[in-house]
């Protein structure tokens, strides 16, 4: 019973997989016919282009940067809504809006929030007098290098915030209510509790929230593709725009495919220190 | 005493604080996308005016020209249908996977399982290159089967997971009674199993269908034509001009299509988290 599952997923997962191999080891282009086996050129290539190198950095600095600011907003978050308090039912509804919305269209609300000219942030800043922003000049969010990895990484952690919130919160509430309640009555304060008990106790659920936050940033493209479409001149593009770009709207399918593959080493780390994890839960 | 208070009143300053600075940084976007739908023209692209009130009334005109001059409703059909038929065919294959993985003891159940948890991890960014290839040799490229091809890869994985874990907790004793009682394991499993598993069913098909929703990067690639376009990948692409962002239409179909998702997946959310924390909670 299980292998018709078990078929369907090997066909539509592990075939193409293979076939991402086979091409990244080749000259395939869209329209071409044939097969030649090219070796390791794709590789080189690649590995000469500065553009792609470019993209490998920005894939790490967009997925620590945003997994930094992921992890200390949703433990902040989980902590302050363990509590039952009036209203947690709308708080939660409002607070998980980022995850269930389609990712294409939070981003999209975003670059409208972002937009050059009529951003409603830049509207506010330029208004606050410590800031001594040119209101004919303001910044301009995804039109500078910096400001614009700044934003997608802050769109990132925006939506990936309330998926890690919630595993935490799984978590906390999974803590025995009694081993704090023991050392609040042993004396221990807020914030000893919170570094010696709370913390110590959720590093394991962090951590599958970490690694899940990983495989979700590093692979991900919609955010970049929707606000900056990789630019300006590249400085935004990640691994997987740049497989997109070359590979899909190129058409060069072997070159897109070898840089589609460059992501398998980070998978592969993931699922290891994944399997690593659940392993260890169980002995314990 | 009173320093003991004082301490309580601060540590509950700042959960408030917490709470309420980020469900405002959460829900902003959305905000905006209601005031902004409501917005004249006018109103929306002059730098003068403060963007957080409404300077001229309030106008439904996005929302007419969304519907009636736009593929709006065309691209929600689309996805309703393409939801609906994942659904159906991840339901019939993972039910029963689900039921084998949950009732085959021993080693060779438990590695099945991880390794259909661990399918999780490749992304779509990884296989759309010869996916695309495949889809075009198989003549789905442009139209929704493409979508309905390959969307079940990433949702039966899921979907067997979490029903995996509600077999589980349904004592196999039922079963071996009803087997007694003269019917067959398969019989047992779909008059039995399945009708007490009800919830934990209609579980699947909500996240099924909203995982169809939030898929970007296949339809993206697979779909050029405007007319045969999923909702998340005809709005943020078909509502823009060249380089003229229709942004009152834009937010209003950003807003009508996250809400209903968002309200339906919030009754939903404890089992979510059950699919995706592995073994790290009990």
């Amino acid at each position: 019973m299980f292998y018709p599952a078990m078929i369907y997923v090997l066909a539509v997962i592990g075939l193409p997989f293979a076939l991402a191999v086979v091409y990244a080891f080749s000259d395939i282009k869209v329209g071409s016919v044939g097969y030649h086996f090219v070796g390791l050129q794709n590789f080189k290539s690649i590995l000469h282009s500065a553009t792609f190198l470019r993209a490998l950095y920005d894939s790490f600095i967009f997925t620590v940067g945003s997994q930094i600011l992921v992890l200390v907003g949703s433990t902040l978050l989980a902590l302050a809504l363990e509590k039952k308090f009036r209203g947690r039912g709308l708080v939660r509804f409002l607070m998980l809006l980022p995850w269930v919305a389609p990712v294409s269209i939070g981003a999209i609300g975003w670059k409208w929030i972002l937009d050059s000219l009529y951003s409603v942030i830049n509207w506010v800043l330029v208004r606050v007098p410590i800031f001594h922003l040119d209101k004919f000049n303001p910044p301009q969010w995804l039109g500078e290098p910096a400001l614009a990895m700044a934003s997608v990484i802050v769109v990132h952690t925006w939506r990936l915030l309330p998926f890690s919130t919630v595993i935490l919160l799984a978590g906390l509430s999974a803590i025995p209510k009694e081993i704090p309640e023991a050392a609040e009555i042993d004396g221990a304060g807020f914030w000893r509790k919170m570094f010696q008990i709370n913390i110590p106790m959720l590093l394991p659920i962090l951590n599958v929230a970490l690694l899940f936050g990983i495989v979700f940033t590093f692979t991900d493209m919609t955010v970049v593709y929707i606000l900056t479409r990789g630019g300006p001149y590249d400085t935004t593009q990640v691994v997987p725009s740049l497989a997109f770009f070359t590979g899909v709207l190129g058409g060069d399918l072997s070159e897109g495919a070898a840089i589609s593959l460059f992501m398998v080493p980070i998978l592969v780390i993931v699922a290891y220190l994944m399997l690593r994890a659940a392993n260890r839960s169980e002995v314990t | 005493m009173a320093r003991g208070r004082v301490r309580e009143l601060l540590v509950e300053g700042g959960r408030w604080a917490v709470v309420v600075s980020f469900s405002v940084a959460l829900a902003f976007p959305f905000y905006w996308m209601l005031i902004t739908t409501f917005k004249q023209d006018a109103d929306l692209y002059n730098t003068a005016n403060n963007p957080f009130i409404f300077n001229l009334k309030p106008t439904l005109v996005h929302l007419q020209v969304l519907f009636r001059d736009t593929m709006y409703l065309r691209w929600a059909g689309n996805t309703a249908l393409v939801g609906a038929l994942v659904v159906l065919i991840t339901l019939v294959l993972s039910l029963p996977a689900a039921y084998a993985l949950a009732r085959l003891t021993g080693k060779w159940g438990e590695r099945m399982g991880i390794a259909m948890f661990l399918t999780y991890l490749v992304p779509p960014t990884l296989l759309f290159i010869p996916l695309s290839r495949v889809v075009a040799l198989l003549g789905l490229q442009d139209t929704i089967w493409s979508l309905v091809f390959v969307y079940p890869s990433f949702t039966i994985p899921f979907s067997t997971w979490l029903l995996m874990g509600f077999f589980k907790s349904i004592p196999r004793e039922l079963e071996d009674a009803a087997m007694v009682d003269g019917l067959t394991r398969f019989g047992a499993f779909v008059r039995l199993v399945v009708p007490i598993s009800i919830s934990g069913i209609l579980t699947v098909v909500i996240f099924t269908f909203t995982l169809v929703t939030q898929e970007f990067v296949y339809a993206l690639t697979f779909i050029a034509p405007e007319r045969n376009q999923m909702v998340g990948v005809g709005v943020p692409t078909f509502l823009i001009r060249g380089d003229v962002y229709f942004w009152g239409e834009l937010m209003a179909a950003c807003l009508i299509t996250s809400l209903p998702i968002a309200l339906l997946y919030n009754l939903f959310l404890d089992r979510f988290i059950a699919g995706f924390t592995v073994g790290a909670i009990k």
